[in-house]
This record gives structure tokens, sequence and C-alpha cells, in this order.
């Protein structure tokens, strides 16, 4: 038997005090391990997520909640802008891209967001089966959607109002599947993807509509009754048209004729990447009309020139907010991190505790093995070895509940992701950091500490006077 | 300091000369010379010279209090001298490190005490593996079946301290010490708190098991019992200064 073997033995003869200090070291390592991977995540989730984004232009309003409505798709949107003045903006020359982005209906809590091809090559997506949309209420959903809720090509979806789950359900719109994502990107693997037109149709033209009755999340009423002007232009039933595969699928031309300016031509949206930039500005040129109203619109700029002077242009000049997804990202960690150094603190606490527990356990526990241990002497033990039996039983202990508070970190990170709505979740509880090994360090170093004077009793152990019991 | 401690021989069993020749022709396992020990309170101990040969089974008597526990441990490598020299099985005991005396009393020298002192955590072939494991041995199955075998323990060779009867443990305590072959065999008040009975099982036990292993039984007690069975003994005279 090894000095491990001993000290394991000694442990299960002192199972209360033992299962105590486990578990004390398991809740201070489980709280210790979410933090680190929900800041670690959170982190690189801000960073990588809204990486080739310059800009957001939105409606005043906070900026962080603009960045997080827009890009990653966690908060209501600040309101809507104009499509004119955003036109005007996607024709400036400092722009290379500019992403129109519409919001306001959810299905089972993934957000269903009205773009347009330039998405795609924003966040350099692409798909795994079927199509892109080429019509109005046709869709293309992220993978992390189509594996949660088993869609497949041809399958009908109805939204729903609002950007969470519970919302009063379209019944009359489906969008027909026509597309899936490859497994990309973790905020766009779990939204659906559809044209402007459906969600301007979904909820009633604005060109015809009043605006404050489509606040898409802010005010919006379940019970509208969506305003059908402008639809009728639509009406090409796309229930019918779209259920079958793509090779069958007719041509959008003679499928789907075009709504005049409404929506963009459907074969605008099969060209390729590389001319998406002209691309965008047509399709914001062919939507045309000042009165229509988009959620955002995501920048990429033309050159590091735009840094400086596009956000004040746009503050200054219009009536719209421009964000900076770096700054704001920076920012929001920097809010998160106050809580998150309270958490720590409340983890250092309980692990402190669970290093006394071990302490007063092992201590007492000496009294009772003093003839053990100076029978081990007898036998041959050095001091040495009854040192390192005490310290092995301090590092198992506080080993052991690191370890459990590390499977239970991500155990409770799960169970926090999957209570989130579908695409507010940035956090992937089976991903395994190397700083964790560092978690088990340091509770194997606290486990060292604790034993640390119990051991040197142990050490000192007075073989002669505790045999003759003096 | 002043000489307070003496020993005295006497022979009960064996015929003078005999043990004479024994003496001239056997190897010593045991030699003491010159040793002294001082208690923390001041008390001192002088102990007369000692050797004892291989085999010969000896007791060390005294009254309560005379110094039996404390000679014992200082044989054993417990308890350093504050003089004198200690020779077990042609070793002498406190020129050795620290770590290399451990190793030898793991080796060499087997102890049992009144109680048996099982480690409370381990099986009873567990107690019987670290015993090996400490002296620098290896591990043994074979070695500790045989020995729990003789000892009528085999059976139990899986069972924990607190589900083997007193004499059960005692025998497992026997076994513990044997098990590495020593060299001498010290037990200190084995019978002191048994009946008739269990002390003539006990004593037969040590002498087989001291006889099989091939080594010299050193009993210190106040037992009269069992200098019956014993016939070399040493009586620990004097008093504490």
């Amino acid at each position: 038997m090894n000095l491990l073997q001993i000290a394991w033995k000694n442990i299960r003869q002192n199972q209360a005090t033992s299962i105590l200090g486990v578990l004390l070291t398991a809740f201070g390592t489980g709280i210790l391990c979410v933090l680190l991977l929900t800041s670690h995540q959170l982190e690189e989730q801000l960073d990588n997520n809204s990486r080739g984004i310059d800009l957001v232009v939105g409606a005043k309003g906070s900026p962080i909640q603009l960045i997080l409505s827009s890009v990653y798709h966690m908060d209501n949107p600040t309101g809507n802008i104009s499509l004119a003045e955003a036109n005007k903006l996607t024709a400036n020359p400092m722009v290379k891209l500019a992403v129109p982005l519409s919001l306001g209906d959810n299905y089972r809590g993934h957000r269903i967001v009205g773009t347009d091809s330039s998405f795609l090559q924003l966040y350099g997506l692409e798909l795994a089966e079927g199509r892109l949309w080429q019509g109005d209420f046709e869709a293309v959903v992220g993978a992390e959607v189509v594996r949660r809720h088993g869609l497949r090509i041809g399958d009908k979806i109805y939204g729903a109002h609002g950007l969470s789950s519970g919302g009063h359900t379209h019944d009359e719109h489906p969008y027909t599947v026509t597309g899936i994502l490859g497994t990309k990107h973790p905020i766009a693997d779990r939204l659906i993807l559809t044209n402007l037109a459906s969600v301007w149709r979904m909820h009633g033209d604005h060109a015809d509509t009043d605006a404050e009755a489509h606040d898409h999340g802010h005010h919006h009423d379940a019970d509208d009754q969506h305003d059908v002007v402008g639809v009728e232009e639509h009406e090409h039933h796309h229930g019918e048209t779209h259920e079958h595969t793509t090779t069958d699928h007719p041509t959008p031309t003679t499928d789907h004729p075009t709504p005049t300016t409404d929506h963009r031509s459907p074969n605008t949206d099969h060209r390729s990447p590389t001319t998406d930039h002209q691309l965008v500005k047509s399709i914001m040129g062919d939507i045309g009309s000042g009165e229509r109203e988009i959620t955002s619109l995501l920048i990429q700029y033309r050159n590091p020139a735009a840094i400086g002077m596009f956000p004040r242009l746009v503050n200054q000049n219009t009536a719209l907010q421009a964000a900076s997804p770096a700054i704001e990202s920076a920012r929001l960690f920097s809010l998160l991190g106050i809580g998150i150094d309270s958490l720590q603190v409340l983890a250092y606490v309980i692990m402190l505790m669970a290093a006394l527990s071990i302490f007063i356990s092992l201590y007492n526990a000496l009294k009772n093995r003093k003839y053990d241990l100076a029978i081990m002497r007898t036998l041959g033990a050095s001091q040495g070895k009854l040192f390192g039996i005490v310290i092995a039983e301090g590092i198992l202990l506080t080993f052991v509940g690191a370890v459990f508070g590390i499977i239970i970190g991500h155990i409770a990170l799960y169970a926090i992701s999957s209570s989130t709505t579908g695409n507010a979740t940035l956090l992937n509880a089976m991903t395994l950091l190397p700083q964790e090994a560092w978690l088990v360090a340091i509770g194997v170093g606290i486990g060292f500490v604790a034993a640390a004077l119990p051991a040197i009793k142990a050490y000192r152990t007075p073989i002669s006077q505790t045999l003759s019991g003096n | 300091m002043r000489v307070t401690s003496i020993w005295t021989e006497y022979l009960k069993l064996a015929e003078p000369n005999s043990l004479a020749m024994q003496d001239n022709n056997t190897e010593k396992v045991i030699s003491l010379n010159g040793v002294t020990y001082r208690y923390r309170g001041g008390e001192s101990l002088h102990f007369a010279d000692l050797e004892i040969p291989v085999g010969r089974h000896t007791l060390i008597l005294g009254d309560s209090g005379s110094g039996k526990t404390t000679l014992l441990h200082i044989l054993s490598g417990l308890l350093k001298p504050d003089t004198g020299n200690v020779t077990i099985d042609g070793q002498l005991l406190y020129d050795l490190a620290p770590r290399q005396l451990d190793e030898f009393r793991g080796r060499r020298i087997g102890l049992i005490f009144q109680e048996a002192h099982l480690v409370k955590s381990l099986t009873v072939k567990e107690n019987l593996q670290i015993a090996q494991g400490f002296a620098g041995a290896k591990v043994d199955n074979s070695r500790i079946h045989e020995v729990l075998t003789l000892l009528n323990l085999d059976h139990k060779a899986n069972s924990y301290p607190n589900k083997l009867s007193r004499g059960q443990m005692q025998r497992a305590a026997i076994a513990r010490a044997v098990v590495n072959r020593p060299a001498i065999l010290v037990a200190d008040e084995p019978t002191a708190s048994l009946d008739d009975r269990n002390t003539a099982s006990v004593l037969e036990l040590l002498l087989n098991q001291a006889e099989t292993s091939g080594a010299t039984l050193i009993i210190a007690t106040h037992d009269k019992r069992v200098k019956t069975r014993i016939a070399h003994a040493y009586e620990l005279g004097g008093h504490l200064s």
C-alpha cells in the first residue's frame, strides 16, 4: 500500500467530516468554475461575435442595448430607424458593407432576423443544406435551431411576436425552411434568417402603417391586428409553392413575381458574396421607400480612417445612434466584471471554509489516530511518511472536491445556458478550459495548507511517549 | 550521574553450564553497553550491560516504573539513550541515520503491545501489508497468507479491526510483528489484561511464532505467570533517582 492508499483509507474511515470538506471545496470550486467559464466565454464571444462589425447604427437609446440586440441578439432593440436614412449612410464612401437587420419575431425563442445575403458574407456563413430564401416567408435556419427542433428543409415554422418565446403566433404566415446553415457561428447558429420584406409583411408594411404599432419587442401588443395593406401585392402562396426540395423549386422569377419595390428580386440573393457590396446598396435602393423602417444597420468600414469620422457623422448629423461593438463590449464586460468579482470573493470565502473544515477534521482526527501513527512508526514508517500521509489526506479531500466542483460547475453552466432563450445563449458548458486545471491546483494547494499543521503534528508524534500512554 | 539501576540475571529453567556454552558459541542478537537514559523530569536510569544470544528468549522483569518499557523502546530504536551503545542483530542501532533506523526497525524488530493497536482504517491483511511496505520490503501476499494461516486468521484477512474479537486482534498484532521475519520480537506486557487461559494461549503463540520466524523473543512483564514459560529472565532492579 502506498501513502495515497493509506490516506484514502483514513478518509473513508472519517466519512462524515470528509464529506463536509469535499462538499465545501466542491461548492467553492464550482462557483469559481462557473465564473471562469462565464467570464472567459463571454469575453471571447463578445470579441469574436462582433469581429468584422465596425459600427452598429440604430435608434437613439442605450448604445449597449443596441449592440446587445443587433450583434449578440440578446436584448430588445432601441427602436426602429428610417430605411431612407439608413440608405444614405449605406451610400457613404466610407462604408464598405452595410447589413440591414429587422427584428421583431421569434420561433421558440430563436430570433427571426430580416436581412439580406450580406449577413452571410459578414459572418462568413455557408449553407450546409438547401438554398437561400428566394421569396417572402422563406427562411434559412441556424444549425442549433435545427438541432434543437429537428427542422428539415421544407418544414413550416410559425413565428411569434416578440424576441422571446411566448408571444402571439403568426398563424397566418408560416415560414418555409429552404436552407440550413452549417455550424459556424455561435450567434448565427441560433437565428432564423429571412428577407426584410417578410418581416415587414408579417407586421404590416411600414410604408402604410403607423410605426408605433410595430415597435418590435419594446411595447409590442401581441393582440395587434396586423395591417394587411401591402401584403396583397405579395400574395403568392409560399406555403404551396415551397413545400418541395430545392431541385424541383420553380424559378423565383416565375414563382415569385417581383412585388414591385417592397423587397428585392429573389434573383439578387443568388449572387456571389463578392458582389454583395453592390448588392446591399442595390437592395436598399430597391426597397427605396423612405417610409420603411429597419431595426439597425451593421457596418463595415472601407478603411480605418472611418473609425474616427463615421460615428461622429452619424451621431451629430442624423437622428440615429452609432455604437461601436468593440467599445460597448469592453464597457459591458467591465460592468459584468463587478458582479464576477463579488462572486469570486464569495467563492474564495467558501474555499476558506473548506480549508478550515479540513484542518479541523484532520487535527481532531489526530487525537484518535495517535496510536495508529505511533504504530506505523514502529513498523518502520519514517516521520516524513507520517507527514506525507496526513498531507495526502488533505490533498485528496480537496482534489476530489475540486474535481467534483468542476463537474458541478459545468452542470450548473449547462442548466444556465439551457434555461436561457435559444439565441441568447453564449455559454457552452461542454468547453473545458486549461485554466480549470488551475482550479484543481488551487484546491490541492488549499488542501496542503489545511493539512500542514496536522501533518507537522503527525511528523512530531512522540512514539515512545504515545505507546507508553504518557 | 549516579547509577540507580542494575541488572539481576537469574536462570530459572536452564542449566547454568548449558547456558554458558550457548553464550560462548552463539552470535549475540542484542547487546547493551553503558546505556543511560535521562527523563525530562531529570530522573535517569543506568542499565547494566547486557548480551542476549540468538534464540535465547528472555524476560525483562520489574515492577511498574522500573524502566521496563523504556528499555524495550531503547532496544527497539524508538528512544535514543543519552549514552552507550545498543547493538541489534549486529547493527549499532543509534549509528544509523533516522530513516535507516526506521527501516531497520521495520525489518529486524517486531513489536507487540498490551493492546493490539491495529490501524483502524485498514483490514488485517492491509495492516500486514503496510508492515512490509514501511520496512522497505515488497508486499508479499503469500507470506501474509502463510502467517495468517498459522495464526488461524486467514478467514479474517479482509476484516477491519472493529470486526475482530479481542483474541483475534491480538493474533493479528502478532502476525504483523512477525510478518517480516524479525531478528527480535519485543513484547511489552502482552498478557497484562488477560486471564490465565488467554495468557497461556498468547504465550504459546508468541513462542511458536518466534521459533517459526527465527526470532529471539524479549518480553517485558511484571506478570508472574509468564515466568513459567521462559527460561531466562533479567530483573530490572534499583530505583529512579
